[in-house]
């Protein structure tokens, strides 16, 4: 459990990151999505399933849905 | 010269932080409350789920001030968007069949699930979920639309019925949102008394919040 902890946390780190550099707005946004998802996982494994289905269903699906609004009515890339 | 400074500074910021958080011992009970809580946390409310305890019983006056704000960030944001906006006449690509079918298929059950995660003890979660499902909706039936007024008139109502069961506390015991209905045995609808009330209460207020949150952005679009 630890194991699969901690490569969670890993890869949670690298979408973090990746979500800064990203220049593609879509994909900085599915990057921290990503984020969301891998800290919904982990609260779960922290024996908190009610705040991990309220991370999963507002930050993974929710924020995203809006940036993805906002974006498509501005610009898809950074300049 | 400025990442230097910035880079110090985190780095002085997280000792700070390290230094506080050093001492307290990790996972150990450090108030005598939360252990009440948990000790008599279900006798007391008659609630299976100690968080739902915590968050509609105990603290019930926090969680209407939550909903309060929630609601007068949905009802600003309707505002300032719709202000002087015409009327949104996109022209839109219908969706393809494999996701107008999925949506259609996905939508009750998500429905369901969000209902069902209400009167488990996650008013907002469902809310969450419910408006999830609305979600999906203007994804794949894109020229399906839920009048704003609807969402307005649900999140109100939502939030009526959350004072009035709390003011009927008030009528029938001695404060705001007593738990007046009696309690029965555990693992029943109402075993918690009004609990599970005002949580349905709440996820149907959240949901819909939510839910005209997103209409309104994408409406703009």
């Amino acid at each position: 459990m630890i194991l699969l902890a901690s490569f969670l946390v890993v890869v949670m780190l690298v979408g973090a990151v990746a979500a800064c550099i990203f220049r593609d707005l879509i994909s900085a946004v599915i990057a921290a999505a990503l984020v969301s998802l891998i800290a919904a996982i982990l609260f779960y494994f922290l024996q908190a399933p009610d705040v991990a289905m309220a991370e999963a269903a507002i930050g993974a699906a929710l924020t995203a849905a809006i940036f993805i609004i906002a974006i498509s009515r501005t610009k898809r890339h950074e300049q | 010269m400025r990442r230097i400074i910035a880079i110090l500074l985190l780095i002085i910021v997280a000792m700070g932080i390290n230094l506080t958080l050093a001492k307290i011992p990790f996972g150990t009970p450090k108030t005598k409350v939360g252990t009440h809580y948990i000790k008599e946390g279900i006798k007391q409310t008659g609630s299976d789920n100690i968080v739902t305890a915590v968050v509609v019983d105990y603290r019930a006056f926090d969680t209407l001030g939550e909903v309060t704000v929630l609601f007068i960030a949905a009802i600003g944001l309707g505002a300032v968007l719709t202000a002087g906006a015409g009327v949104g006449n996109r022209k839109t690509q219908p969706a393809s069949m494999v996701l107008y079918t999925g949506c259609r298929l996905l939508f009750p059950l998500i429905l369901i699930f969000g209902t069902y995660t209400f009167f488990h003890g996650g008013g907002f979660q469902g809310g969450a979920i419910v408006a999830s499902g609305f979600l999906l909706i203007y994804l794949g039936c894109r020229e399906r639309r839920i009048s704003q007024r609807a969402f307005i008139l649900a999140a109100s109502l939502g939030g009526l019925a959350f004072v009035v069961i709390g003011l009927m506390g008030l009528v029938f015991g001695s404060y705001f949102l007593l738990n007046f209905l009696p309690k029965s045995a555990s693992n029943m609808l109402f075993s918690a008394g009004v609990i599970p009330i005002i949580y349905a209460v709440i996820g149907f207020k959240v949901g819909s919040e939510l839910a005209s949150i997103i209409d309104n952005l994408i409406e703009e679009s």
